[in-house]
């Protein structure tokens, strides 16, 4: 709980790219989206690179090894820059009639799950949407299985169930009018809205 | 309302959910305006004379001519226009037959209409030109405030006089016209005679309304409405404009469909995790469900005999038209001519079932024959949705696009004429045939 936003989400996303013994066995489960909620939980336990260094670090600082903090730092503080630019993007797409989440959305909604898992007392409101054609009962049962999908996903990376509230407005709430292949593609959507 | 559930007003007001006048509003709607878009090459030459008039009339259409529309309307008829009659009589033995069969007509319509102290009195007879022969004879009156009402009553008997069918020109339709404006959106479930006219908005939201669906007395709409950030399902008493919020459950709950004896709903609720069908009984609340299956099952319909019914399930990888026999029969697939088929709406004989077909990226309305299996798509335009059947079988409600913007579309059953219903303004939509009322 100590941990910040931001570093959980680097931590996630660039666990691979960091060295060092600095925490990132738990996080590494959630990368494929696939690792159960426990992968989560025990990334919240464990302490932060920050942590550690400042821990581990104290008594015997030398001028390198600080030149190595701040280049950490540095890195760290462009990681939480490009996950906090992840984490603007809100809205994914999908495709006709399916609620299988894209492989480019997958990264994103890891930030959002790691934030999410940060942040207990953040909630999201997941609201599934669907293009025009079609039934308006059927696309309503498709946005819900477009929501709930991300939904499961949120929550397998960590985000708590409790957090997340999903709605589906069928095709009754479009992006953008029009009827064009292009209108219908960006109309096929979840949004993720935080209050 | 927004973006925001407010749960513990849904649980207040669960039991018990009457009207406030912030959303009942009793007011004159946008009619829809009858354009005639297709004519039938089959249908029926009938001429319906203007009728003779004594006494103040009402303002607006005159009764035969909202009869006259009527019988255009069912696509089985060609009405001779007046102006082209040789002469106007009104009543049987002013009628010249020769003059008939020389126009070509099969059928003629004679009649006067009286005020006598506000009640409209109408006289009217049905002459078959070719056997020189009177098919009706009758009188009906009511209210001066009603004569759409006493001509859609001329317009049952002349219909079920010629056709032998009963006629539906009683009977009402629910639509929900969206009008959109900078600030959002403008929900109106309303209800109107079957010509488009009468329109009286019944709920207005900013928020979604779908799916409203006619009790078997037609006093009571069910629908489903995101009034409170999500869907639930009310049921709206038509005449008090009393509303109990029936189904609102975490999910959805969704495509209401009446009971043959009013007393049940089904619906589509995912409570249990996803999208399954549900039996409710509405004096208890008590649930059976009905579906079991981790794919999408919605869109329920009862079947002509009350016991079965029909639904769209996607558990073959694409929504599909299913029935079940029973609550309790197996479910077997009805449709496989193309990759979607959905929103099934069985007709009153139980020969038929239609439903929404994708053809070719088009979305078309289409029916199956359930005796031999035969699928006939019944409509070209490309945006078809909402098929709703007559209570006769005659004829066909769906929404469908028109310049950008939706309109209702009237056809015969087995194809033929079209008449398109566009709102005044903005899109109307969800389109819903009352039953008859006896």
């Amino acid at each position: 709980m100590k941990l910040t936003a931001s570093k959980n989400v680097v931590a996630l996303i660039f666990s691979f790219a960091l060295v060092a013994g600095c925490s990132s066995t738990g996080e590494t489960t959630g990368e494929d989206g696939m690792g159960a909620g426990s992968g989560s939980g025990s990334g919240q336990d464990q302490q932060s690179g920050g942590t550690v260094f400042g821990g581990d670090d104290g008594s015997s600082v030398s001028s390198s090894e600080m030149t190595e903090q701040q280049r950490q730092e540095a890195e760290t503080r462009a990681q939480e820059a490009e996950a906090e630019a992840m984490r603007s993007i809100t809205t994914f797409y999908f495709d006709f009639d399916t609620s299988e989440i894209k492989q480019e959305a997958r990264d994103v909604l890891v930030a959002h799950a790691r934030y999410l898992a940060a942040n207990p007392g953040q909630n999201v409101r997941i609201e599934g949407h669907a293009d025009e054609r079609g039934t308006s009962e059927y696309n309503l049962a498709l946005g819900e299985r477009r929501a709930n999908a991300v939904q499961r996903f949120l929550v397998v990376n960590g985000t708590s169930r409790g957090q997340t509230e999903t709605v589906s407005y069928g095709e009754e709430k479009p992006a953008v009018m029009g009827s064009s292949e292009s209108d219908w593609a960006q109309n096929r959507r979840v949004e993720l809205i935080f209050d | 309302m927004k973006n925001r559930v407010n749960r513990s007003a849904g649980r207040l007001s669960l039991l018990m959910f009457v009207m406030a006048s912030l959303f009942v509003v009793p007011a004159t709607g946008n009619e829809l305006l009858i354009r005639i878009t297709e004519g039938a090459d089959s249908a029926i030459p009938v001429s319906v004379v203007p009728f003779a008039e004594s006494g103040q009339m009402p303002e607006g259409d005159k009764v035969s001519r909202i009869i006259q529309n009527n019988l255009q309307m069912s696509g089985e008829f060609a009405p001779l226009p007046p102006e082209q009659m040789l002469s106007l009589p009104s009543k049987g033995s002013d009628v010249y037959f020769r003059d008939w069969r020389l126009l070509g007509q099969r059928y003629v319509l004679v009649g006067q209409v009286s005020n006598s102290g506000g009640t409209l009195r109408a006289q009217y007879e049905l002459y078959d030109v070719s056997q020189e022969k009177r098919l009706v004879g009758a009188t009906a009156s009511a209210p001066v405030s009603a004569s759409r009402s006493l001509a859609h009553h001329i317009s049952d008997r002349v219909y079920e006089a010629i056709t032998g069918v009963e006629g539906a020109f009683s009977t009402k339709l629910a639509y929900v016209t969206l009008e959109r404006n900078a600030d959002g959106a403008i929900y109106r479930l309303q209800v109107s005679d079957v010509d488009g006219k009468r329109a009286r908005v019944r709920l207005e939201s900013d928020e979604p309304i779908l799916s409203p669906a006619w009790s078997p007395d037609a006093k009571k709409l069910a629908y489903v409405s995101f009034e409170t950030g999500k869907p639930a399902v009310y049921v709206h008493e038509l005449e008090s404009g009393n509303r109990e919020r029936v189904a609102d459950f975490p999910g959805l709950n969704s495509a209401p469909a009446w009971s043959e004896d009013g007393r049940s709903l089904l619906m589509t609720l995912s409570k249990d995790g996803n999208a399954e069908i549900y039996r409710m009984n509405l004096a208890t609340r008590d649930l059976s469900r009905l579906t079991n299956h981790w794919s999408i099952d919605t869109e329920p319909s009862y079947d002509h005999t009350g016991r079965g019914f029909f639904f769209t399930s996607d558990r073959s990888g694409g929504p599909q038209i299913y029935h079940k026999a029973s609550e309790e029969a197996e479910p077997r697939r009805i449709t496989f001519g193309s990759r979607y088929n959905a929103r099934p709406r069985p007709g009153p004989s139980g020969r038929y079932v239609y439903y929404v077909h994708q053809r070719d990226r088009a979305f078309h309305i289409a029916r199956t024959n359930l005796e031999s299996g035969a699928e006939t798509v019944l409509t070209r335009s490309e945006s078809d949705e909402s098929p709703s059947v007559s209570p006769n079988g005659r004829m066909l409600i769906y929404a469908t696009k028109s310049g950008g913007e939706s309109v209702l579309t009237v056809i015969a059953a087995d194809g033929g004429a079209a008449y398109s219903l566009p709102a005044s303004r903005g899109d109307v939509r969800e389109p819903a045939w009352s039953p008859i009322v006896r």
